[in-house]
């Protein structure tokens, strides 16, 4: 693994090759704000929220934290003009699902970020994938999964699974980070739905 | 058949072929592709083998089921060689007439030629008809020719010749050289080099690396590579050995879209037969180069045609896409080096390969080079496949291609790429078409459809129309793509219902911004096109909405009235009769008055309404004029009698 030396926020920062922007800053203190990511589990990308501005070959661009690998030379911002917008309005579209978390409140704090901009659609989940990439990854049982795409997709338990697997694990509930109640119901609602049966008259 | 093992031996099988056929025997070629298929082109088919059968012509005449050649308007399409005459729209009843007519008394049957609708001329050739005439069909132009199913018949084309010449007579890294001079760029949307993704593929780390063909053309309304696969499966199969050959790549995918029933089944016959003839397996032609390729269908994403996206399907697992930092050249299927390219892309290579590299970057412009195909479509006479030379203007492809807008209606815009293309309005019409140039002007290349739009056409509901399109087939991993179209959707659709609020068109600029920097993968990052686009060039629309509540195209129902002017009514009752809902009141000399409250805003009142009376009125952006009184409704007719 070769050294690589680039620059965060007019710092220099010295990575190992194969490292990500996130994982650099975070060795020398500089923070990023994240949601979706987890040590324990293979980056994702899908929050965005550590969307940060590189400048690389000549030009400027927005990409995220916790998947781009560091290169020699190449220079980071971790907040700017444009990166505190991108931030601030994914922050206001996650908070018409979730306007009562206090991971996204903190952050809305912190961009100013208004969580009334969007009407609400209360679905309390904001779809960061914890739970679903914990329980496959980590637990290897897949008892709970994204469930249809694009605007309709959903975190469902799989009733066959999770009746067997989620009783005595439980481990992906304080990982959601709107509210662990929420996982309490989806588990419930997957448990309580009725498993389909032939019925004869 | 026993296998080619080398050049000199394919080119002895090719005379062998062409030495069995007579050049001057009648050949009924009848166009098979789906869009004529859907027309009874089988019919068409049993027809005239019916005809042949009773005249007794089976040694004298072939018939040959091809590809489609892009009139897909004017379907079903018949070719006869060797004179070449063209008919179109072609019935089954229309079998006896060619058979005794065109091939026996060798005379031209005038009804089924092309007519020009403003010359009144007929083409008899299918290069005389200016749909045709004007295009450049270096890719397209043999599907006509050719039964898919044979590949007899693409070696009379000179079929398997690039393939030849590349293995005997170039190394790869000079294959690579000519494709890299020819600066070809992917046909499948972005417009990447195709000849720098193949170097980057080929000088990746690793052992294995594959080749694929993306053929997951989910844009709706887009169908070239349908077309391509379905009737000249040879020309994108040699071209992707070609590419596996300069790459280094002893394994290939061709995944096609699970709704191409028929490409399925030609690809799949295709690759079986280019197996048993030594163009597919081990030691390819004597050359030492091994090379299979497996079919992998698709389930139904548009996302799918993401490469990362592709490359995860292909793997088995849910087609979503991944980061691209690390380019799917170098970090693909199984995280093995992957080069991908659209089924046009690699359609191009065998040409390159056989005419050189100059010859091919003689054609098209300083940054775009060869030809394109379009789906042409939506309001536009000739509607089909075009294929033209990069560089032609807009304005030629719908005018002196596509025929010019029917009805004689004003042109209003014309959406290219596909659902996250932009739309471009009439003052941009002689922009020549390229990679860049669309970009420039807000749309892309895309996928290569070509949306015809008319004065009819609001650019609010067609925003709304792609957004609704993109929130579905969005894989709604990342939050930019998921929320920001969910948003955009939402006030669109507000907009259109007469809801829109001051400041909503500075929020959706807000999110597309948005939405275009942080998504994840290109369907995320061209999304808001559609909105960007119609904002920036059709603004004025989108304020007649917000502030006047108004729909300028008479197409937002919430926003239009239909209304019968009780000066110009004459009672002849046909709107009220035609009426679905039973909405419009009236009788015999009484003027007819449409229930608002009932009125569903479906136009057949203003459809139906004799242009000689021309009663019914649309409303928009101001209130409709209350009805007449009851009792002011006679119609005082002068006396009929003579």
């Amino acid at each position: 693994m070769s050294e690589i030396t680039l620059q965060i926020d007019g710092r220099k920062v010295q990575a190992k090759e194969g490292m990500t922007i996130l994982e650099a800053a975070q060795s020398v203190g500089i923070s990023i704000p994240t949601l979706c990511h987890h040590e324990k589990l293979e980056p994702y990308g899908a929050c965005r929220i550590c969307t940060v501005e590189i400048e690389a070959r000549g030009r400027t661009n927005l990409v995220a934290a916790c998947l781009y690998p560091v290169e020699q030379n190449l220079v980071v911002r971790t907040r700017s003009e444009k990166v505190d917008k991108t931030r601030k309005m994914l922050l206001e579209l996650l908070l018409a699902h979730a306007p009562d978390a206090v991971a996204l409140q903190d952050l809305a704090k912190e961009y100013g970020a208004d969580k009334a901009r969007f009407e609400k659609e209360s679905s309390f989940c904001i779809l960061c994938g914890l739970c679903v990439r914990y329980c496959a990854e980590v637990k290897k049982k897949n008892a709970i999964g994204f469930v249809d795409r694009g605007a309709r997709r959903e975190v469902a338990f799989i009733p066959e699974i999770a009746s067997k697997e989620c009783e005595n694990c439980k481990e992906c509930f304080p990982l959601c980070p709107t509210e662990a109640l929420q996982a309490t119901f989806l588990l419930t609602k997957a448990l309580m739905s009725p498993s389909p049966t032939c019925d004869s008259e | 058949m026993p296998k080619v093992n080398s050049p000199a031996e394919l080119e002895k099988l090719r005379k062998g072929i062409l030495s069995k056929r007579d050049p001057d025997k009648p050949c009924i070629a009848v166009c098979t592709g789906t869009g004529c298929l859907a027309l009874g082109a089988d019919r068409v088919v049993v027809a005239l083998k019916e005809e042949i059968k009773k005249h007794g012509l089976e040694d004298k005449v072939d018939i040959k089921e091809t590809g489609c050649p892009g009139f897909c308007e004017r379907g079903t399409v018949v070719v006869i060689y060797p004179e070449e005459i063209c008919y179109l729209r072609v019935q089954p009843e229309d079998a006896g007439e060619i058979i005794s007519q065109t091939i026996l008394a060798k005379k031209v049957v005038d009804r089924l030629l092309y007519v020009d609708p403003t010359t009144g001329e007929k083409a008899v050739r299918e290069s005389e008809i200016p749909f045709y005439k004007n295009q450049m069909r270096l890719i397209i132009g043999n599907n006509i020719k050719l039964d898919p199913k044979s590949i007899d018949d693409y070696l009379v084309l000179g079929g398997y010749s690039a393939l030849a010449k590349a293995l005997s007579q170039m190394p790869p890294e000079q294959v690579l050289e000519e494709v890299k001079k020819s600066n070809l760029r992917g046909r499948g949307g972005g417009g990447f080099p195709a000849g720098r993704k193949w170097e980057e593929c080929r000088n990746a780390p690793g052992e294995a690396r594959y080749v694929i063909v993306n053929a997951d053309e989910g844009d709706p309304g887009a169908f070239m590579d349908r077309a391509l696969l379905e009737g000249n499966p040879h020309s994108v199969l040699e071209g992707l050995i070609i590419g596996a050959y300069a790459i280094g790549s002893h394994e290939g995918y061709i995944y096609v879209r699970q709704e191409y029933p028929l490409a399925i089944e030609n690809v799949t016959f295709a690759i079986k037969q280019a197996e048993e003839y030594g163009f597919l397996g081990e030691n390819i032609l004597g050359s030492g180069f091994d090379f299979t390729v497996k079919m992998h269908r698709g389930a139904g994403a548009f996302v799918s045609g993401e490469s990362s996206a592709l490359m995860t399907a292909i793997e088995g697992r849910v087609g979503e896409p991944r980061p691209k930092y690390i380019h799917t050249a170098v970090k693909g299927v199984r995280d093995r080096p992957s080069c991908l390219n659209n089924v046009e892309t690699w359609a191009n290579v065998p040409l390159i390969i056989n005419k050189g590299a100059d010859w091919f970057a003689g054609i098209g412009t300083e940054g775009s080079k060869g030809t394109k195909i379009f789906s042409l479509v939506g309001k536009v006479n000739n509607t089909g496949l075009v294929e033209v030379p990069m560089g032609i203007t807009l304005r030629d492809v719908i005018y002196r291609v596509g025929g010019g807008i029917p009805g004689s209606k004003k042109f209003k815009a014309v959406q290219t790429g596909g659902p996250s293309g932009g739309c471009i309005p009439e003052e941009q019409l002689d922009m020549p078409v390229d990679f860049d140039e669309l970009a420039r002007a807000g749309s892309m290349m895309g996928s290569g459809g070509m949306i015809v739009m008319d004065e009819d056409t609001c650019m609010v509901d067609v925003a709304r129309y792609f957004l609704d399109f993109l929130s579905d087939e969005s894989c709604g991993k990342c939050v930019p793509c998921r929320e920001g179209i969910r948003q955009m959707l939402k006030i669109l659709t507000n907009i259109s219902k007469g809801k829109g609020k001051e400041g909503d068109i500075e929020l959706l600029e807000e999110l597309a911004e948005v939405t275009r920097d942080a998504s994840l993968c290109a369907l995320g990052r061209t999304s808001a096109n559609p909105v960007m686009s119609t904002i920036h060039y059709f603004r004025d629309e989108y304020e007649a909405h917000i502030k006047e509540k108004r729909c300028p195209a008479y197409v937002c129902k919430a926003l239009i009235s239909y209304y019968i002017d009780p000066e110009k009514c004459q009672a002849c009752m046909i709107c009220l009769r035609q009426c679905p809902v039973g909405a419009i009141v009236g009788d015999k000399n009484q003027i007819h008055v449409i229930d608002q409250e009932k009125c569903t805003k479906c136009g057949t009142c203003f459809e139906v309404c004799p242009p000689r009376f021309s009663a019914v009125r649309r409303i928009s952006g101001e209130p409709v004029p209350p009805p007449v009184p009851e009792e002011a409704r006679m119609i005082a007719r002068e006396s009929k009698e003579k």
